[in-house]
């Protein structure tokens, strides 16, 4: 039982000032969405067929080349992944991250689920009231809500499509926004070329697991000098539980192009599947730019910490020549999130930048840094990190600022900012600095502080409310970081903080 | 105003307050002084409405409506203000901002919006030279790296932007040092007026004779002991607390 109720795979959603359709994304009417899905659902007909196919639990050659011909994928993609499989079983699964959890059993996964039209649910009563209650409080309205839970929508019969207007305006400047298994069979030679290059399958234990049998995610080519006028988002990307858990992300910027890219979404995933074990790649050629932002809030698991996502992500992007990469990520959901997003500064003058909140509150872990590798000359890295914890849990920031030899007049500065909220949360730091060359610049500052008690009964006897107060310290601890989020984003995620942290204090 | 009937308040099941009565009237002027020990900042505290105190028996009475079940910010909402012996810090909060969120949050309160920006920064300018203080500080992280003095005047400063019915100063003196205690006092008498009220606890007399009280009381083991005029502080200031401590003794 898979479902969503529009075959959506992508909305996407339009932020040019100069359109007459200029709205909010999270203001994207009833009306739009229902000629989205119209459209859609027409194009997507003809995969009736193979409405409710999934595949029986556990992992082998034959279930991955099954995956491969269930997505058509030409043979040189196949043996792609086999090689990755193949790889995969030779290693380990590591354990040195600052996280408990009770390992996932692959053979007990399915490794794909078709796309499904239909609702899980009949009425939105059916819906689980404190997830309805969220979606209110985030803004979202009743007809969003509805979607994202899996209630039936009816559809009304329109012309005009908000996504065949976006599709054309991106087509225009030669922008290719679509699914990477439509990327494989539409533009092989750029995957070809691209996959693999910055997260190579033998990276790490999951990069492999998932190049074996990634099933959905996103292909993104910019050509050169083009400027990408919208933001591109995989807001709306409503795909039923499954499809979710081995994404694979490309997102490639040609030479003086710029892209802002918008992954997830503040509303919460109640997806099942426990393991999402994505790979995102990211290359901005010589003078390019790419802007990455993310904000995550899969499942935590419940306040006694049973449950939730494990959100083991392996992010990297390479920069030449001039080229700047901004990863900004606001991760509140999972029960575990493990994950790097990280800059290969190759090209000389390249930057890396890096802009994190993480919090983490009942039982959630999370062991989440970044890496920037300096190898080209006179290059430059900044990270901010802000790390938020409540109730029991466990917070951790791992970086890695590595000056490689020959990388002259290398610059990095870094902030690591810890907030803990009570007395039983714990907050952790491990910075690696590693430098080879004597010309290097590296700053590093790191600063811990706490709020209690007193600090609450302060702001109350100033007439300030608890939950206000929370709000008002968490949005003063993380404005450096929200600043850097396209605008709308930013309102977003800053009230996703407010009510992550509710009732983290007294 | 403010009616303190039979107060009795403990924490941890250890009995502070043993029966205070105390009645402050618009305009007046109440000193509160007392050893360590004696529950001076215990009573602050229960006015206020910290819930780590319980009120075992007793009631605290703000205008005729009885606060017992009020939270700490809705008694602020009705009037109160604790300028704290130990102001707390609150990084990433800017004084500007926090005192901004504060008057809204009363104004919300009462039923009306939000003060517009520039009648806000108005205010905040005003009050500010008030207090003389540097309005560098506004931007700094509330009281954070303040010395004891920058905070004291901070909570002054508070108050003069939250307007209380009641304000209640412990041990507002302490860290001061001369200049600043004549800047924090005169801040204080400037905002006096015939409608507000003020409790001043202290353990020394050289506060009143700054902000000079209407009537001196003496805390001792969580009772008022002994009441009086300003002369009592300065006859406290010469026998010392031992003299009501054998008073009672007796």
């Amino acid at each position: 039982m898979h479902s969503a109720a529009a075959v959506v795979e992508r909305v996407f959603l339009y932020n040019d000032t100069q359109h007459p359709l200029k709205k909010r994304k999270m203001a994207y009417t009833e009306e739009e969405l229902k000629k989205e899905l119209e459209t859609k659902e027409y194009e997507y007909g003809f995969y009736t067929d193979i409405e409710s196919e999934t595949f029986p639990k556990g992992l082998s050659e034959e279930i991955v080349i099954a995956i491969s011909r269930k997505k058509e994928e030409p043979e040189w993609m196949t043996q792609w992944r086999l090689e990755a499989y193949r790889a995969w079983l030779d290693m380990i699964e590591p354990e040195w991250a600052n996280v408990n959890y009770t390992k996932p059993n692959f053979q007990d996964i399915s490794y794909y689920s078709a796309p499904n039209k239909k609702p899980k649910y009949d009425s939105i009563d059916e819906v689980d009231p404190e997830l309805l209650d969220t979606f209110k409080r985030l803004g979202i309205s009743l007809d969003e809500q509805k979607l994202l839970a899996g209630v039936a929508v009816d559809i009304v019969v329109d012309s005009v499509s908000v996504a065949t207007t976006f599709k054309k305006t991106l087509g225009e400047k030669g922008i290719i926004f679509c699914s990477i298994s439509e990327a494989i069979r539409e533009h092989p030679e750029l995957v070809k070329k691209h996959l693999g290059s910055v997260v190579p399958r033998k990276d790490n234990y999951y990069a492999a697991l998932n190049s074996a049998v990634f099933s959905d995610g996103s292909f993104c080519y910019i050509p050169k000098g083009v400027r990408c006028p919208m933001e591109l988002s995989t807001y709306f990307r409503i795909n039923q539980a499954g499809t979710g858990q081995f994404e694979r992300t490309l997102v490639i910027a040609d030479e003086g192009s710029y892209v802002s890219y918008l992954e997830g979404c503040t509303a919460p995933s109640r997806d099942e599947n426990q393991l999402h074990a994505a790979v995102v790649e990211l290359i901005a050629m010589d003078h390019a730019e790419i802007k990455y932002s993310t904000v995550q809030n899969w499942y935590p698991g419940n306040k006694e910490g049973k449950g939730g996502v494990f959100n083991f992500v392996t992010k990297r992007g390479v920069c030449e020549n001039y080229a700047k990469i901004s990863w900004t990520q606001v991760e509140t959901g999972s029960a575990i999130t493990w994950k790097y997003p990280s800059c290969v500064l190759k090209g000389d003058h390249s930057i890396g930048e890096f802009y994190s909140i993480a919090v983490t509150n009942n039982f959630q872990q999370a062991d989440t840094g970044t890496k920037m590798i300096h190898l080209g000359k006179n290059t430059k890295s900044t990270i901010i990190s802000k790390g938020i914890s409540a109730g029991k849990s466990q917070n951790s920031y791992r970086g890695l600022v590595q000056v490689a030899s020959r990388a002259e007049n290398a610059r990095n500065f870094s902030q690591c900012d810890s907030l803990l909220m009570g007395d039983l949360c714990g907050a952790h730091t491990f910075p690696y600095i590693e430098v080879k060359n004597k010309t290097a610049q590296i700053e590093h500052e790191a600063t811990t502080s706490k709020i209690g008690e007193d600090q609450i009964f302060y702001c109350n006897q100033r007439g300030i409310s608890t939950e206000k107060a929370i709000a008002l310290i968490v949005n003063g601890f993380s404005k450096e970081v929200l600043n850097k989020l396209p605008m709308e984003f930013a309102v977003e995620a800053q009230k996703l903080l407010e009510i992550s942290l509710e009732g983290s204090v007294g | 105003m403010l009616e303190i009937k039979d107060l009795h308040a403990s924490v941890d099941n250890k009995e502070i307050l043993k029966g205070i009565n105390l009645v402050v009237k618009p305009g007046e002027v109440h000193a509160i002084m007392g050893p360590n020990g004696s529950g001076k900042s215990t009573l602050a505290s229960v006015i206020a409405g910290k819930d780590e105190f319980e009120v075992t028996k007793g009631q605290l009475i703000l205008e005729g409506h009885d606060l017992a079940d009020d939270a700490p910010e809705t008694r602020a909402h009705k009037g109160i203000f604790l300028s704290f012996q130990y102001p707390i810090e609150i990084p990433g909060v800017t004084v500007t901002n926090f005192m901004k969120t504060a008057i809204n949050e009363s104004r919300k309160a009462r039923g009306q919006e939000d003060m517009p920006a520039n009648e806000m920064l108005k205010l905040i300018k005003e009050k500010a030279e008030l207090l003389k203080i540097d309005r560098k500080f506004l931007s700094r992280s509330l009281n954070e790296g303040f010395s004891g003095g920058e905070k004291k005047r901070n909570e002054i400063f508070q108050m003069a932007m939250l307007e209380p019915k009641i304000a209640i100063l412990d041990e507002t003196d302490s860290g001061l040092d001369i200049d600043a205690l004549r800047i924090v006092s005169d801040g204080v008498n400037k905002l006096r007026t015939k409608d507000n009220a003020l409790v001043v606890i202290t353990h020394y007399q050289r506060l009143l004779e700054y902000i000079v009280p209407d009537f001196v009381h003496v805390l001792y083991n969580g009772k008022i002991v002994k009441s009086g005029g300003p002369e009592l502080a300065l006859e406290l200031e010469e026998k010392g607390y031992d003299w009501i401590k054998q008073e009672e003794a007796v």
